[in-house]
């Protein structure tokens, strides 16, 4: 732990990292507290106040019917980071089994999981959840589904790897001999050696997560008005380029913070926990 | 050479099989519609007699496997069914909007290895230094947005603010280049139109450049990182004790070997684009297929968002084919036949 701590305190671009990510948490933790207008992420309307640009009251300006943006942007953050969340804690578990599985079993198991692995990663991956969210209605719970659905190969990718290097491992061996079950030697053994490398990528995902979704709603096809989202408020603001700048440029400068947040922790957490690819 | 053919043929055989799986799996993806497809593409107004008839065109009321065994012969014979959006032959209309995207996604490729690659490179010689720090921040900040975000700050920037770039379209409205192949610099050259190809050429540039930014971060950290241990390699040590010029064992001895991995971020690089493209190009309304995409997914229209996602994933299978073959050629280890893996 005092190694880590070093670590993070030797390189600034950790710091930087930290400290983004704590803002991002925060704000979308109490975004009830700071947002200025916390009844803009609904339908509120104020056409006396539409499309202005940012000023001491609304820091952000405000968009086509008035809303702040900066209280929208807090709530959209709450939002793409329960996503993320719910996305890796759904993804995870089921590509880490089926990594271990189709690692440890070999033989034609591994050639069908494997195979079938392939086939999710072969098509390219905003294209998949867009044709998964286009068969499904719209909606948050279905947007996650779809990310889901795309994201869980990249673990099994992953952990299947790492299975096959640790397979071969002495400490393996001499679980098996002593009659361990396959349960325990892949998930008692085998598993926790993968930890730091799971770890790693689920840090640098939780910004790429938000990334793809915010892809999705900036398509149409993710989160629906009037609920808050990034890539939409993008989406909309880019007909009234350049004149109201603002409209795109905060809640995109706000998915920019989030995923290089994200990126510069994972970057030390790759050197900290030594899963340097 | 027999043996690089031998490992193409093998991964061709791998594509093919992935492909059949990908066709089966978009397949049931777009199968469990819930709602009838039928009534959607007809409008809220249908007779429901209507509604049943093209029910039948489309064979929904057959069982599901028998519907795949259709669609399996229609593919054989070249055919993906007829769009519902377009009422057009889904072949047809992709034909049409797909050489838009390809042309994109090419160029950003090309920006990708052209800037990605060398600036590996410079980091590497300066390990630790200044640019090797700030190559790696921007390489950060390129993958940490989506490319919608640096299409809208580049266009902001180098289109609106210096006006520098057009903001939208392929080609200026004032060439006129017959269509020959759909590809429209192909088709600017075969007419000898050489100011048209210099229109579409600066067309291009901005949003092939916000396609290729976060590749071009990938390729430039992966680059440094490989440069980096190829230069601790001993081989490295006694070409400089030989007192080969330095840039001769930076090409030859330092480069050659740490492509190899480069050259695989940059296949999974190009299955990113093919998604990434519908975002930049709803940013510069550039005429791909985008906005048929988008268009018919909104829609369900079943067989031109099975046939897109087909002809999308086959692209991507072939561009990494000729990654692996790329690699092969490069690596003398394969190229001789001594390393199978």
């Amino acid at each position: 732990m005092n190694r880590a701590v070093q670590i993070i305190l030797s390189r600034p671009l950790s710091i930087a990292g930290s400290v983004l990510i704590a803002v991002v948490v925060l704000s979308a933790a109490m975004a009830d507290l700071l947002a200025p207008f916390p009844d803009h992420r609904g339908t509120v309307v104020d056409f006396s106040n539409f499309n202005q640009p940012p000023s001491r009251q609304n820091l952000m300006g405000t968009d086509l019917v008035g809303r702040d943006l900066f209280s929208r942007i807090l709530y959209a953050y709450r939002l793409s980071l329960i996503l993320g969340a719910v996305v890796l804690a759904l993804a995870v578990p089921v590509g880490v089994t089926v990594g271990l599985v189709a690692g440890y079993f070999g033989g034609w198991v591994r050639f069908v999981l494997m195979r079938t692995t392939d086939v999710f990663l072969s098509i390219p991956p905003l294209v998949l959840a867009m044709s998964i969210m286009g068969v499904l209605e719209p909606t948050l719970t279905n947007g996650m589904i779809a990310v889901t659905v795309m994201w869980w190969p990249w673990y099994s990718r992953l952990v299947h790897n790492l299975t096959l290097a640790e397979r071969e491992e002495g400490y393996v061996l001499a679980a098996e001999i002593i009659g361990a079950s396959r349960f325990h030697v892949m998930f008692r053994e085998i598993l926790p050696n993968c930890v730091p490398a799971i770890l790693t990528k689920m840090t640098l995902d939780l910004g790429f997560v938000i990334l793809i979704a915010s892809s999705l709603s900036f398509l149409g096809l993710g989160v629906q008005p009037p609920t808050p989202d990034l890539g939409s408020m993008v989406a909309e603001g880019a007909q009234y380029l350049p004149d109201s700048w603002w409209l795109t440029v905060f809640p995109g400068l706000a998915i920019l913070v989030a995923v290089f947040g994200f990126n510069l922790l994972g970057d030390a957490l790759r050197e900290i926990l030594g899963t340097e690819q | 050479m027999s043996a690089v053919l031998k490992l193409l043929a093998g991964r061709l055989a791998i594509s093919l099989l992935v492909l059949a799986g990908v066709s089966m799996l978009i397949f049931a993806i777009a199968r469990v519609i819930p709602g009838d497809p039928a009534r959607i593409a007809l409008g809220p107004n249908a007779t429901p007699e209507q509604v049943e008839k093209l029910r039948q065109e489309l064979r929904l009321d057959q069982p599901i496997w028998l519907q795949y065994g259709h669609f399996l012969s229609d593919l054989s014979r070249g055919e993906l069914g007829t769009s519902l959006y377009t009422n057009r032959p889904v072949t047809r209309d992709i034909a049409q909007f797909l050489p838009a995207t390809l042309e994109l996604i090419l160029a950003a490729g090309i920006l990708m290895i052209c800037i990605g690659l060398p600036l590996g490179i410079v980091a590497a010689k300066n390990e630790g230094g200044f640019i090797d720090n700030l190559v790696r921040v921007v390489s950060l900040l390129g993958v940490s947005a989506p490319s919608f975000v640096w299409a809208v700050i580049l266009m902001i920037l180098f289109a609106f603010f210096l006006p520098l770039f057009p903001i939208a379209g392929r080609i200026g409205t004032q060439f006129d280049v017959p269509q020959i192949t759909g590809f429209l610099f192909v088709d600017c050259l075969l007419t000898g139109k050489l100011d048209a190809l210099a229109d579409a050429l600066w067309h291009v540039a901005l949003p092939a450049f916000a396609l290729a930014l976060s590749g071009i971060g990938q390729a430039a950290r992966l680059t440094r990182a490989n440069m980096v241990e190829t230069y601790r390699r001993p081989h490295i040590e006694m070409a400089r004790s030989y007192g080969f010029p330095e840039w001769r064992i930076a090409r030859k001895y330092a480069f050659r070997p740490s492509l190899i991995p480069s050259l695989t971020i940059i296949g999974l690089d190009f299955a990113a684009m093919l998604g990434n493209a519908f975002l930049v190009e709803a940013i510069f309304a550039w005429p791909g297929l985008s906005r048929y995409g988008v268009a018919v997914i909104l829609r369900k229209d079943l067989n031109a968002i099975v046939g897109t996602v087909l002809i999308i994933s086959a692209a991507f299978l072939i561009a990494n084919l000729i990654v692996d073959l790329l690699i092969a050629l490069i690596n003398p280890r394969i190229r001789h036949g001594r390393d199978r893996s």
